[in-house]
């Protein structure tokens, strides 16, 4: 560390490798401590929102409070069984590129309610434009694994035909729109298709995530102002996992002021919800989209959690923060804290958390052998290169013609000097 | 048929297609109850209502996001960049999100936007309203660019850029608005009434994208040039009592090759201009282009004719301006060289 000083503030990550895990900048409140105002209430009956902290499940693992959603117990199974099959599907697919079969994966362990609870609080119809980090919300819509690994394995049957790096998913029909490698760049097209629903005069509204890092893109700002001014039906989430790589969330700007209070800053209420309490993140979401589908605007939702994996493949977290920080992180675990509840409410069991779990590899890995069988980045099969020239415009152009020809002769002309 | 200015013949393409498909909206700055600052949506609003026709935040960047969104969920927007000068801080959405995202999903989802601008100079307009970015975006891939040079045109290729499913960056030359412009800021001002493309049918009709056009036949040398240039070389090319070929290729991307190279082909001496700057212009482009598949025709080296590689200065824009003396210079060269 260089001795200069000077009056330039720079923000410090709370502790580094070799340091001691601090988390005593977080504002917690008690679960059950904050009152839910009715979805249509003025913006100033809302502003406690942006710097409380939401949150249902309390350390009895009993649901308190107003925000609690009343869900039914098979209900809090089917969140559960979406949640630890995201955490599976990705401790495999994150073993499988380690093993060489993918060349990147995005792991979302410790953010699965964050996805998942939104996803299951929305309608099927309503339009999701998800970031890189939301591979539970495509659970939560039904995708089928398989679809998904080939997406990660640039196969045969790759949804993106083999132009996407792995987890930028789409799917028309689930209503989930193309995961972008920009930045923030879904926060305001969310909110152009949500203002074509209102438009349209449509039910339907939109809902998009980004991370506390992103916030700092003009995309995000651009989004605020244009749902404000046409009181856009969407829901715009942060999720705040306090890691942008190696960055900690002060250089977005969270250090004085949380990302939900961007919101009011715009006339839009903001929510600070605990991340990792399923309940918690389902009774946001449901009260947001009630805001948005009865015509009352936008909403802004941050999502306090912590990213316990890597960015992604690409990087090593002992290198920026301290191992055991994850094990810190005082919001614990949203698999485990909805287990907990489950069982505290008395219809769950350790042996049935088992079964679920077995279940769940055993889907993975069926899944797995079988995308496998439809080829693989590194042994094939995959699509004709031919096809790289398709999708550029809808018709092809005459420029593009030219150069699949000269493509296509220089692959006969590689294969006869191979023979 | 009606007489009308280029600012009239785009103000009824957008009319036309309002009236005739619900799902085009059309949204930026000034463009609702004001009419945009040169008058293209005017009246709009009132005959569309504030939901198809939106004044929007000074935002480039989120009118385009928007419009991108909008068009996923079945609009056809038509997003008005009041300057082209302005169109950076949405660069970003253009060329990672707009131009790719059907490439992106396999075309599962496409993305039909229009994104209409006014483009360079000789307005007095300085270097942030006097620019000509075309080839920015013709180095994208999945855009299509297009650039009218009369009334005709205009409507014509505006309304087939808000048909085509693909997204459509559409600069209108902004010297062209009011009457065609050959390059003299000193003569009087003509209308577009004395222009045969001022006639402007009133209804429904199109432009293909992807056509140049043969806008002056002849024997001696091609000039091949678009937008503000088009009126600009063929009077160069009367004053110097040529027999030009002048072509406006009309779209930048696709690019029509087979009427250039044919027109090359025959004449075997070629000049090349547009008012952007010359380094790595899209003239660049066509020169690349003619040398692949006429070198064997050509008669003499192709001339280039640009703006020079400054930005453009308000006090010198006629200095600036590759006005008629700049291109009979070239011509000149083209025609002199053995």
């Amino acid at each position: 560390m260089s001795a200069i000083r000077t009056r330039l503030h720079v923000p410090q990550a709370p502790a580094r490798p070799g340091e001691k895990p601090d988390f005593s900048y977080l504002q917690l409140s008690p679960a059950g401590a904050m009152k839910r105002p009715d979805p249509n209430a003025p913006l100033a009956e809302t502003e406690y929102l942006a710097n409380g902290l939401v949150r249902v499940l309390g350390d009895d693992h009993r649901a308190v409070g107003q925000w609690d959603p009343h869900l039914a117990p098979s209900d809090l199974e089917l969140g559960l069984r979406h949640m630890m099959m995201t955490r599976v599907y990705d401790d495999r697919m994150h073993r499988a590129q380690r093993q060489g079969r993918t060349t990147f994966y995005i792991k979302s362990t410790g953010e699965e309610a964050v996805s998942v609870a939104a996803g299951m609080a929305l309608r099927p119809t309503d339009m999701l434009f998800p970031g890189y980090r939301n591979q539970g919300l495509q659970i939560v819509r039904g995708r089928k694994l398989v679809d998904l690994m080939c997406q990660l394995l640039s196969n045969s049957r790759d949804m993106c035909k083999g132009r996407q790096l792995p987890v930028m998913y789409h799917s028309k029909e689930a209503r989930l729109f193309s995961i972008s490698g920009n930045l923030a760049t879904q926060f305001p097209q969310a909110v152009g298709w949500a203002m074509a629903a209102a438009i349209k005069n449509e039910d339907d509204i939109a809902a998009t995530w980004l991370g506390d890092g992103s916030t700092a893109e003009a995309d995000f700002h651009y989004a605020l102002l244009f749902a404000q001014v046409y009181r856009a039906p969407v829901i715009l989430n942060v999720v705040n996992n306090q890691w942008a790589i190696s960055t900690f969330q002060a250089f977005a700007g969270g250090e004085s002021k949380s990302f939900a209070a961007r919101g009011p800053g715009y006339g839009i209420p903001g929510i600070r919800v605990d991340g990792n309490d399923f309940l918690a993140v389902y009774a946001v979401t449901q009260w947001a989209a009630e805001r948005a589908r009865t015509g009352a605007g936008p909403t802004l939702i941050e999502h306090v959690t912590y990213r316990a994996a890597p960015h992604s493949t690409s990087d090593d977290p002992s290198r920026y923060r301290p191992k055991d920080e994850p094990e810190a992180w005082p919001l614990g675990d949203p698999i485990e804290r909805l287990k907990s509840h489950l069982i505290a409410l008395g219809g769950w069991s350790e042996e049935r958390e088992a079964t679920l779990a077995k279940q769940c590899e055993e889907q993975v890995t069926a899944a797995w052998r079988e995308a496998m069988t439809y080829g693989t980045l590194t042994d094939g099969p995959q699509l004709d290169p031919d096809t790289m020239f398709d999708d550029i415009f809808k018709d092809l152009t005459p420029h593009l013609a030219k150069q699949r020809r000269q493509l296509a002769a220089e692959r006969a002309k590689a294969e006869k000097k191979d023979k | 048929m009606t007489q009308m200015n280029m600012i009239q013949a785009l103000n009824s393409a957008m009319d036309v297609m309002m009236a005739k498909d619900a799902s085009v909206v059309t949204m930026g700055e000034d463009v609702g109850y004001f009419g945009g600052v040169f008058r293209v949506t005017d009246g709009l609003q009132r005959k569309y209502g504030q939901h198809r026709v939106l004044d929007s935040p000074i935002a480039e960047g989120g009118i385009v996001a928007t419009a991108i969104g909008m068009s996923v969920n079945g609009l056809r927007p038509v997003a008005e960049i009041q300057f082209a000068d302005y169109i950076y801080p949405a660069y970003d959405q253009i060329v990672s999100e707009l131009a790719r995202i059907r490439y992106r999903t396999g075309g599962e989802f496409n993305a039909p936007v229009t994104i209409r601008t006014p483009c360079g100079g000789g307005i007095r307009g300085g270097q942030t309203h006097s620019q000509s970015p075309e080839a920015l975006f013709a180095h994208v891939c999945g855009i299509k660019v297009v650039m009218p040079s009369n009334p005709y045109d205009a409507k014509g290729l505006l309304i087939s850029s808000i048909e085509d499913d693909d997204p459509v960056v559409f600069f209108e030359p902004k010297r062209l608005y009011n009457g065609p412009f050959d390059g003299d800021p000193h003569k009087p001002a003509v209308a577009w009434s004395s222009h045969p493309k001022g006639d402007v049918p009133d209804g429904h009709y199109r432009v293909p994208i992807g056509t140049a056009e043969i806008v002056r036949p002849g024997k001696q040398v091609t000039v091949i040039t678009y937008g503000t240039m088009v009126h600009v070389c063929i009077a160069a090319a009367e004053s110097l009592g040529l027999d030009a070929e002048v072509i406006d290729i009309r779209t930048i991307v696709p690019l029509d090759e087979e009427t250039i190279v044919r027109s090359v082909k025959k004449t075997g001496r070629c000049v090349v201009a547009h008012e952007a700057t010359r380094f790595a212009g899209f003239g660049a482009e066509i020169l690349a282009t003619i040398q692949e598949e006429c070198f064997w025709h050509l008669e003499a080296p192709i001339q280039r004719v640009a703006g020079w590689d400054t930005p453009y200065p308000h006090a010198f824009e006629w200095e600036y301006f590759p006005g008629q003396a700049r291109v009979a210079a070239a011509l000149k060269a083209t025609m002199e060289a053995k």
